[in-house]
């Protein structure tokens, strides 16, 4: 996320100036940020009602069966508040466009790419993310079938990989490979992983059965 | 999540009326978000200037999908995956859920709506040509009331459409198709999943007494609204399936289409590769009318 530190307003894509954690760390450093962008000084005046970039709004995010109150901006991401705001850091951004896969989470039990949702289109339902597919301090069977079966190399993809296959699971408990792949698909791995990927949600298939049994 | 905008707004009402009397109120100003695949990728990438969000997530009257007597209603919110699932339109729509298996991937269609993808209006939408083959209506609704019209007639040229700023899509009409028709849908992408259309195709057609009594082509990614191939059904109308003249309707689709370069393909590639498609489709009209 940046918000314009340069002094070329709306539009510009210079990335320079605050870096980014600095940025993050508060949300009245992110206030501050815009007011000096210089960008709200030139909007007219918004009426007082209205929800503005600066005025955060109350949220309660459930997330791995634990209730946040986080203080939201109504157009920050689902990605952004999960990873900056609550430290859950487990959910990768990658394209941040819908298109690799490294920000799936479950929203009610179903796959969902966290940087196409809006952090409000959450409230009052479910979100898991990897850290809440741990069975305490054992890993779930989905993450265990990734370990067993090498299902990653650099493992960037792997949070997101891990949480399409728990979602395709929950939908189709005994995929056939074609199913797999193609349920996968939305998935990108840079390392080129596939291969072992399809064998872990073949794997994580039979673990998850074993384990319900 | 790049997006800084200097003015924004969300509001999620509950009711569908609450959301309209919105919409009238200040028509123009709300931008209904649904899925949000679309504009959430606007939002991240900063190409949203001003922005005042109406979530019409929430509206359980745009949901759902049913079977009313001869045709199946889907609402405006209907995902890909719900579509996919419901066994009415899987045995009686096979193209209206092949576009929906391959729209995006996983995430994509569990989130991605029906009236989101016809009111994004891009030529290169995948459920368009299926609900142009099929001869779908659609229903708008706003304070003044509902409106139905031919999905056809909807899109008025690249990006406009018969909509007005304070309507929402209520839904989608597909008539069922009589007796056991001819149904055919192709996309070609880059790749199988995540993948722009450079072109698509779906075609209906009724066979009886082994002559093409009814048939529609509709066309995406070749023109700048997704359209049908008219020229070429009326090449094909009223022939026997034993002597259809495929290459004449093969030539014929080139006045159907006016496709352009950009970033995914050429207007020669679509060209050629449309052609080949529909080949595909007739040679393939032709097995099944012999077999029926
Ligand atoms: C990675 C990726 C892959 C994709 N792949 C494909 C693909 O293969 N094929 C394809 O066709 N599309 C694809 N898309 C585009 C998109 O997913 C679809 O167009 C989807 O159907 C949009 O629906 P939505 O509900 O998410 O729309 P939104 O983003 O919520 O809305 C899109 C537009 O429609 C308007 N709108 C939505 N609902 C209504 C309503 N009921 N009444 C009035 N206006 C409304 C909104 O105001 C907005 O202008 C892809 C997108 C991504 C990010
Ligand atoms: S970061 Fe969300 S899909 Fe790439
Ligand atoms: S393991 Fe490296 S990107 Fe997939």
């Amino acid at each position: 996320m940046d918000d314009h530190p340069c002094k070329h307003g709306d539009g510009c894509t210079c990335h320079s100036g605050v870096s980014r954690r600095g940025f993050l760390g508060s949300i009245t450093t992110a206030a501050a940020g815009i007011a000096a962008s210089g960008t709200l000084t030139a909007a007219p005046a918004p009426p007082p009602e209205k929800a503005q970039p600066d005025e955060p709004v109350k949220l309660q995010l459930s997330v791995n069966g634990r209730t946040h109150k986080v203080l939201v901006e109504p157009r920050w991401t689902l990605l952004y508040v999960l990873r900056d705001q609550l430290g859950l850091t487990g959910t990768k951004p990658g394209c941040e466009r819908g298109e690799c896969g490294a920000c799936t989470v479950l929203i009610d039990g179903v796959a969902r790419y966290s940087c196409l949702t809006l952090a409000l289109e959450a409230k009052g339902k479910e979100v898991t993310t990897i850290e809440g597919l741990m069975k305490g301090e054992e890993l779930g069977a989905t993450q265990r079938a990734f370990v067993e079966e090498d299902g990653y190399q650099c493992g960037y993809c792997t949070p997101g990989q891990v949480m399409a296959a728990e979602g395709l699971l929950r939908v189709n408990p005994r995929p056939s490979m074609e199913e797999i792949r193609h349920g996968m698909s939305g998935n990108l791995c840079r390392c080129g992983a596939y291969v072992h990927i399809f064998k872990s949600v073949e794997k994580a298939a039979v673990l998850s059965a074993s384990e319900k049994r | 999540m790049r997006a800084y905008l200097p003015d924004y707004d969300i509001q999620s009402p509950e009711t569908l009326d609450e959301a309209l009397t919105l919409l009238s109120r200040e028509p123009g100003k709300w931008r209904p978000i649904a899925g949000g695949t679309d504009l959430m990728v606007l939002l991240n990438a900063g190409r949203l200037s001003d922005l005042n969000l109406l979530d019409i997530s929430r509206l359980t009257e745009l949901r759902g999908i049913s079977e009313n007597g001869p045709s199946v209603t889907f609402g405006a919110l209907t995902t890909y995956s719900e579509l996919r699932q419901h066994p009415a339109v899987r045995e009686h729509l096979p193209n209206v859920v092949e576009s929906a298996r391959v729209t995006g991937a996983q995430a994509i269609q569990n989130r991605g709506t029906l009236g989101g993808n016809i009111v994004n209006a891009s030529p290169a939408a995948d459920t368009p040509p299926s609900l142009l083959a099929y001869g779908a209506e659609i229903e708008l609704v706003s304070v003044r009331g509902k409106r139905r019209v031919p999905y056809e007639s909807f899109h008025k040229g690249y990006k406009k459409m018969d909509l007005a700023p304070d309507e929402l899509l209520h839904s989608i009409h597909v008539p069922i198709p009589k007796g056991s028709g001819f149904h055919f849908y192709r996309k070609v992408g880059t790749r199988q999943a995540q993948a722009i259309s450079k072109t698509c195709l779906a075609a209906h057609a009724r066979i009886e007494n082994g002559v093409v009594e009814e048939l529609r082509i509709g066309l995406g990614s070749v023109a700048p609204v997704p359209a049908r191939a008219r020229s070429a059904e009326a090449v094909i109308l009223g022939k026997a399936v034993d002597f259809l003249p495929i290459e004449d309707a093969v030539k014929a689709i080139q006045s159907d289409i006016s496709p352009i370069d950009d970033i995914r393909s050429t207007a020669r590639y679509r060209r050629v590769v449309t052609a080949n498609v529909l080949r595909q489709a007739l040679e393939e009209l032709a097995r099944t009318g012999r077999a029926s």
